[in-house]
């Protein structure tokens, strides 16, 4: 009998599931997407391309931010937003993780295959 | 053996193996030979059915969706706050069987309707790869 002691760790899914509830959004992942293709923007200028109000697109906003997402910077009346792409790290940690996690478990399963009855 | 790359952000993990369908199925699916390769389980192959694996450094919180006796399974799979679902798919090959196990995260309020949620968050994913792709 194999005893395959896989330890999972334990840091490996709290910051993906932020991600994963933030991103899940359409709205919200077009404008994190804009922002990462097109550099900093105001909320107005975001407001223009989303088809949602001001305040709608600020909320959004307020959500990327919490999730790390997004930075902002005041400048005057205006508050710039930009992408933080590095915020995505933790995600694809998680597929990586998974990914070895899995791939052991195929390595167990083939050597159980073998010992198993036709 | 091959391993598919075609989705690093989603987990996919496919194996050519040299068994009949039927086999890698009982594996997949008898508590008792779970536990020799995964973890200990109070798993049934009934669709709806609520279980548990049980490992040592916690438990995994799942629920059974698809049941096709030996060509599909599905489970959710939720450890540590975070909802996935993963799907075994065993198609029959000249030698034996390629097994495919994709796993693919989703948000928790999303399980009701899991097989839209699947394609929405297979989009997300690809979303997510453009985006990686545009900043390197």
């Amino acid at each position: 009998m194999i005893h395959s002691r896989w330890v999972m760790n334990r840091s490996m899914s709290n910051a993906p599931d932020l991600l994963f509830k933030t991103l899940a959004e359409p709205t919200r992942r077009a404008i994190f997407e804009r922002l990462c293709r097109e550099g900093e923007q105001t909320v107005g200028a975001l407001t223009l391309e989303a088809g949602i109000s001001q305040p709608a697109v600020s909320k959004h906003l307020a959500v990327l931010k919490l999730a790390g997402l997004v930075r902002d910077r005041p400048e005057g009346r205006q508050t710039h937003y930009s992408a933080e792409p590095g915020a995505l790290a933790p995600l694809t940690r998680w597929a990586r993780q998974m990914d070895e996690y899995w791939r052991s478990r195929f390595d167990a399963l083939e050597d159980l295959l073998k010992r198993m009855d036709p | 053996m091959s391993e598919s790359q075609d989705e690093p952000l989603a987990v996919v993990v496919e194996r050519e193996l040299p068994h009949a369908p039927a086999k890698i199925w009982r594996a997949l699916t008898q508590p008792h030979l779970i536990k020799e390769w995964l973890m200990k389980t109070d798993f049934e192959p009934v669709s709806g059915h609520r279980f548990k694996f049980q490992g040592d450094w916690g438990a995994v919180d799942c629920q059974v969706k698809v049941v096709e006796t030996d060509k599909t399974l599905a489970y959710s799979w939720e450890a540590f706050g975070l909802q996935s679902l993963v799907t075994w798919t065993l198609t029959p090959t000249e030698s034996g069987t390629r097994l495919r196990m994709e796993q693919i995260g989703f948000r928790p309020d999303q399980q009701r309707a899991f097989e839209g949620a699947k394609q929405g968050w297979r989009n997300f994913f690809a979303g997510l790869e453009r985006v990686l792709a545009d900043l390197s």
